[in-house]
């Protein structure tokens, strides 16, 4: 069943109409830390931060597109792959169809290759809007597509990790993608290709705990919560309050997993810039 | 003698009056060989009913048994001149993992796994099988070991998860699973994975990419525990029961899905009822497993392993 849906890939460009879709209704927004309200016209062009508090809001698919790739250079991959539901259970198809509606995607996960600064990559970009982001069975075939693409086109790998872990609702086999896409990075690595990570808000369980951490270069945005386990679980199981700051990317910078925090107007510069000092040895 | 579990009540009713039968013989000097026969084999009846009919929920039980035999068991059953190994070389020792050097049927071997207490104190002292980064920091160090000198590695999986605490996150709980999966990816060594009670989250996977994996007849294994699931996904922990037959926990389930290579037989009952007879079983099933791996090539093996995990997910059902 699904390996019927994994052979009817197509390659298909992102409609230009979800490139829009997600620009927030009405004329304002107000920013969920310092309340600051927004025009939203001044907020996409401020690459989604507040301009007051530097505060970073949470990106769709769409929305990193367009801040990190050439204008009209992204070609989606494997964009046709449907969510499984393995257990065929109620609640998860439920969940999957209102995921759907809520993101407009397919899965938690586009992936495809595309130009930064005329250099080409193939990236994966996770988008929090499909289940927080969930690793299950299709979201790590998808990344491992990319992997494996990026290692047979000698193109360098970007992924935006932005994911709450693995999916519960795929049970075992959702706990397997870790490995799956961990075995792919590995020869990926052998290739001698360049795989840069960026974590951004949230990158916590499984999806940290596999290729989320294992970047060549691993940046992160400003705050980005960052993880093995929630905070929540983490304040049930030791009965105190966590210090401010804690699993936030600068936490992680200080204590040696983040190579750099880059805030989002730099980010494609970033990028670009570290493709380019991979370029040249070629 | 092993803690009753609720629903095996009916196996001790039937086993309080056997004793019975046998002290009233004795002292009334009755031969009631008979009847006490009839109630044995009416004994081993309702075991093997109960046993052959379990609910998920009862499997949970069974494979969080605190009289379970556990990794460090299985270590003193099969294998000979162990020599423990500890630390990470960086910032201290889990006790939560244990591995170290051994011969397993006169082969040397690494032995790597969670370490469950069977008591609270012993609980306390491993942490109940849960582990920091260093531990699996030392899982790596040792699979490293065993690579260079060639040494077949073993890992024994029993862990709720791994330890949700303030000084694993700051050493980089997700960094050190992930790496230790990275390792076990590229290890040029034959690798055996078995459940030998409960594996959940990346916790367990994090010394569980095994070239094959094995799971003891009653073990269980999946992403994320029942309370946790019922918790998270329901927000009612109150529902663990339903979450364990929901999310596909059960050896024969994993087996199915692809995932688990090999069940395990335990002895009728459960591996703590007769722990010589499950690590009896257990070393069998090791060593079979082993003749098969020792025998490939380091290339294959490793092209082997990539497929294994590769196709997980690809349902063709």
């Amino acid at each position: 069943m699904v390996l019927e849906a994994f052979r009817k890939q197509k390659q298909i460009t992102v409609q230009p109409d979800a490139e829009n879709r997600d620009i927030p209704e009405g004329i304002w927004s107000k920013c969920s830390r310092c309340s600051e309200v927004l025009l939203n016209k001044d907020l996409i062009k401020n690459y989604k931060v507040c301009h007051k508090c530097g505060f970073h809001f949470r990106l769709t698919v769409a929305e990193r597109i367009k801040m990190i790739l050439d204008e009209g250079s992204f070609r989606e991959m494997d964009a046709n792959i449907l969510p499984v539901n393995p257990f065929k259970l109620a609640d998860y198809e439920r969940k999957i169809s209102e995921a759907r509606k809520k993101s407009g995607l397919n899965e938690a996960v586009v992936a495809g290759e595309g130009t930064i600064e005329g250099v080409p990559v193939v990236t994966a970009i996770m988008d929090t809007n499909f289940m927080m982001g969930s690793m299950g069975t299709v979201v790590g075939e998808k990344i491992t597509r990319a992997i494996e693409a990026a290692a047979a086109k000698r193109k360098p790998l970007i992924i935006f990790a932005a994911s709450g872990g693995a999916r519960m609702q795929e049970g075992i086999l959702s706990l397997m993608q870790l490995a799956k896409t961990v075995e792919a990075l590995a020869r990926l690595s052998e290739a001698g290709q360049l795989y840069i990570s960026v974590l951004t808000d949230p990158t916590t369980g499984g999806v940290s705990a596999s290729f989320a951490a294992l970047g060549d270069v691993i940046l992160a945005e400003p705050e980005a919560m960052i993880g093995f386990t929630g905070p929540r679980v983490i304040e049930q199981t030791i009965r105190q309050k966590l210090p401010e700051g804690f699993q936030r990317a600068e936490f992680f910078e200080q204590h040696g997993f983040v190579d750099k925090i880059v805030p989002r107007p730099q980010m494609k510069e970033t990028l670009a810039k570290l493709l380019k000092l991979h370029l040249q040895g070629e | 003698m092993a803690a009753i579990l609720e629903f095996e009540k009916p196996i001790q009713e039937l086993e309080n009056k056997i004793s019975e039968l046998r002290i009233f013989s004795k002292e009334k000097g009755i031969d009631l060989s008979n009847e006490i026969s009839i109630l044995e084999k009416r004994a081993v009846e309702v075991r093997e009913l109960i046993y052959n009919n379990l609910t998920a929920w009862q499997q949970v039980l069974i494979a969080r048994h605190p009289e379970r035999p556990n990794t460090s068991d299985y270590i003193n059953y099969l294998f000979q001149d162990f020599i423990e190994m500890r630390g990470d070389r960086c910032f201290g020792d889990d006790p939560a993992v244990i591995g170290g050097i051994g011969r397993f049927n006169g082969r040397a071997v690494t032995v790597i796994g969670q370490l469950k207490g069977k008591d609270t104190k012993e609980n306390l002292a491993r942490n109940f099988g849960m582990a920091h980064p260093e531990g699996y920091r030392k899982a790596m160090r040792l699979m490293k070991q065993a690579e260079k000198f060639n040494r077949p590695v073993i890992c024994f999986i029993d862990t709720p998860g791994a330890y949700p605490g303030i000084g694993a996150e700051e050493r980089g709980q997700f960094e050190a699973i992930a790496r230790s999966i990275l390792v076990m990816s590229t290890l040029k060594v034959p690798i055996i994975a078995v459940v030998i009670g409960e594996g959940f989250s990346g916790g367990a996977l994090g010394i569980g990419v095994g070239d094959r994996i094995l799971m003891q007849e009653h073990s269980i294994y999946s992403v994320i525990t029942p309370e946790g699931y019922a918790s998270i996904l329901w927000k009612d922990s109150t529902r663990n029961r339903e979450a364990a037959e929901t999310i596909r926990i059960i050896a024969r389930d994993i087996q199915k899905l692809g995932v688990a290579d090999k069940i395990v037989p335990e002895p009728m009952g459960g591996a703590q009822r007769d722990p010589g007879t499950a690590a009896e079983l257990l070393g069998r099933s090791i060593a079979e497993t082993m003749d098969e791996l020792l025998d490939l090539a380091p290339e294959i093996l490793l092209a082997q392993r990539y497929e294994k995990y590769r196709s997980i997910g690809n349902l063709a059902d």
